[in-house]
């Protein structure tokens, strides 16, 4: 079976989500992967070792990515291939999105897992992640988009795939323009792949106050996350963000401060091995979830652990 | 600036929901709310059409009910609303809302559709991307930022490591994040308007959509929830176990 994974490069890399796509992906079929991105011999190297078999390849220069990129893989994927992987970030939405609209097709969004038996058969969340559905396509091809983390990327010692370079396609009307790109600086170990994340939440109380999570990570050797409320407050960058249309985490230690739990928050850091809470409401859901809850001011609680963890040292 | 903004009526999210066992769809309650997220896209919707004096259109596919998140939607500032209602819409996946919310905003003459980038209760987040297809129009997405330039609009769009500026020539669709503006709270005059501002109502047969869904719910399974574990109330030395428990773990 002839499966296409899409993936969008990230800070001049393959992202984890492609590699982790392609590893599911070559348990199901052949695979082909779309690559979005200025490309190079090292990431198509790494989609190959994960086991791609070709690597379509699409370089938008300073076109944004969605509209070409759909049109580019709607030609590339040919008429054999029965099912197309996602990830969740932005740009796979749009490009999943348009795809499937230009094909005809449905999208099944936030999959956990993907069989083939016969037919597709996905089973994905919905209800945040309180439920779980199992659905059977017969759409072709069946547009997946999958939850971050769904899968393990692990090389399968494949060589060098096949990498055919495509013009970018004119989308006429459709057509926008990246005129600048910002890279938020970033200090310590990456959200996604830290083992210890000290998260906080509203509950700070003010953007200053994020100070507290940065040294209480450091101390740590941990990264800082937050919450959607703080994004949009504008305290930390998007980069931040754990949940559902964020990050997901799996740390060793997940510490949430002055966060309530909501349930597109706990989606992305339920996979935690041990979480701690502090909070002042003894009623916060993220109590429900947590292997130590500490109802309290953070405020002082924080404080006095970073007083701690320094008398250590 | 003429603006259609997709907003959704969904059961209240305070109560929890429940699904049909028959067919796995999510139980409607007649008095359905705005979704809160929408909120934004017509805050934005609403401050580009005063700086233009244009006018903002509200566009959902529902089951009218008592019409209450519509009414929430007029109440904030809105013009007027076209509902699309049609029992065989129940059940329907992204693409057919895309082909019903698209087909109807096509009757229009829009500079600029709005949506929000994820709802609340579906949350599939790709219906704006598939009405950007089905209508032709470059889509401005996951926007935290919008300024109007002399040809059209300019975004900040949500990238995994920053922000990238991003430029499109109208007419356009515009996907906004919940950090783009504030959005206002209807007066006590806008929410008495609201109850006479012209709604719509439109069937799939209005407007000529092929409804037919091609997936299938095989079954519905509850997601094993994570244990509570031990939680202590705060008496100064809270923070003590912290330090025992991360030393159970091993980290420090
Ligand atoms: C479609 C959709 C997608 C979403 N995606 C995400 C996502 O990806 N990530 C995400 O995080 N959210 C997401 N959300 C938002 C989510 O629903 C919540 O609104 C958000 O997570 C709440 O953030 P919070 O816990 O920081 O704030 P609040 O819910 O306001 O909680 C603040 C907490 O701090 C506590 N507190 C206050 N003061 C103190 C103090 N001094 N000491 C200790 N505790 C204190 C309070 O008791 C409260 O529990 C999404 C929502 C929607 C609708
Ligand atoms: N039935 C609907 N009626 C109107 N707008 C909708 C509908 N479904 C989705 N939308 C819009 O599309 C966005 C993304 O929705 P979704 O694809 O369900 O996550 C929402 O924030 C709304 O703006």
């Amino acid at each position: 079976m002839a499966v296409w994974v899409f993936t969008e490069e990230v800070d001049g890399s393959v992202s984890q989500s492609g590699l982790e796509l392609v590893t599911k992906a070559r348990d199901l079929g052949d695979v082909s992967v779309m690559y979005v991105g200025e490309g190079s011999d090292e990431a198509f190297g790494a989609l190959g070792a994960h086991g791609a078999g070709s690597v379509t390849h699409l370089d938008p220069g300073s076109t944004l990515p969605g509209a070409p990129a759909a049109a580019a893989m709607a030609d590339a994927i040919g008429d054999s291939c029965s099912l197309i992987l996602f990830g969740a970030s932005n740009t796979d939405r749009d490009v999943a999105g348009r795809l499937a609209a230009r094909l005809g097709v449905p999208v099944i969004a936030n999959a956990l897992d993907v069989a083939v038996n016969g037919g597709v058969s996905v089973t994905s969340e919905i209800l945040g992640g309180t439920k779980a559905v199992t659905t059977t396509s017969e759409a072709s091809p069946t547009i997946v988009i999958t939850r971050p983390k769904a899968f393990v990327a692990a090389p399968s010692g494949g060589g060098a795939p096949v990498v055919t370079a495509v013009d970018l396609p004119d989308v006429g009307a459709c057509a926008a323009t990246v005129t600048a790109s910002h890279a938020e600086e970033s200090e310590g170990p990456d959200l996604e792949a830290a083992s210890i994340v000290v998260s906080g939440g509203r509950g700070l109380g003010a953007a200053d106050k994020f100070a507290l999570m940065d040294e209480l990570a450091s101390l740590l050797g941990g990264a800082v996350g937050g919450t959607r409320a703080v994004v949009d407050a504008g305290w930390v960058p998007y980069s931040y963000q754990v949940g559902q249309t964020g990050k997901t985490v799996k740390p060793d230690v997940y510490i949430a401060c002055g966060i309530s739990g909501a349930m597109q928050h706990v989606v992305g850091m339920k996979g935690s091995s041990t979480i701690i809470a502090i909070n002042k409401d003894p009623d916060a859901p993220i109590f429900g979830i947590a292997d130590l809850g500490i109802v309290g001011d953070l405020h002082s609680v924080v404080p006095q652990l970073i007083d701690a963890l320094k008398a250590r040292d | 600036m003429n603006i259609a903004v997709c907003v959704k009526q969904i059961p209240d999210p305070a109560t929890p929901y429940k699904l049909d066992p028959e067919t796995h769809l999510v139980v409607r309650p007649d008095d359905q709310v705005l979704d809160d997220t929408d909120r934004y896209g017509i805050e934005i919707g609403l401050q580009l059409a005063e700086a233009t004096d244009g006018s903002v259109t509200v566009v959902s596919m529902s089951p009218s009910g008592t019409l209450q998140g519509i009414r929430q939607a007029l109440a904030m500032g809105a013009d007027a609303a076209v509902l699309i209602d049609d029992p065989t819409l129940k059940g329907s996946d992204a693409l057919v809302t895309a082909r019903v919310l698209s087909a109807a905003i096509s009757r229009g003459d829009y500079d600029l559709v709005v949506a929000g980038t994820e709802s609340t209760d579906g949350y599939s987040g790709v219906m704006p991307q598939m009405m950007s297809e089905l209508l032709a129009l470059p889509c401005l997405s996951f926007a935290t930022h919008v300024e109007t330039t002399d040809a059209g609009l300019r975004i900040k769009r949500q990238t995994p490591s920053g922000y990238d500026e991003v430029e499109a020539a109208l007419p356009a669709l515009l996907t906004v994040t919940a950090g783009v503006v504030e959005p206002r709270y209807p007066t006590f005059k806008g929410i008495m308007q609201a109850k006479s501002k012209p709604i719509e109502t439109l069937t799939a047969a209005d407007l000529g959509v092929d409804t037919a869904v091609t997936q299938c719910v095989q079954s519905v399974e509850p997601i094993a929830a994570r244990a509570a574990g031990e939680i202590v109330e705060d008496d100064g030395e809270g923070y003590r176990r912290i330090i025992e428990l991360l030393e159970t773990v091993k980290v420090i």
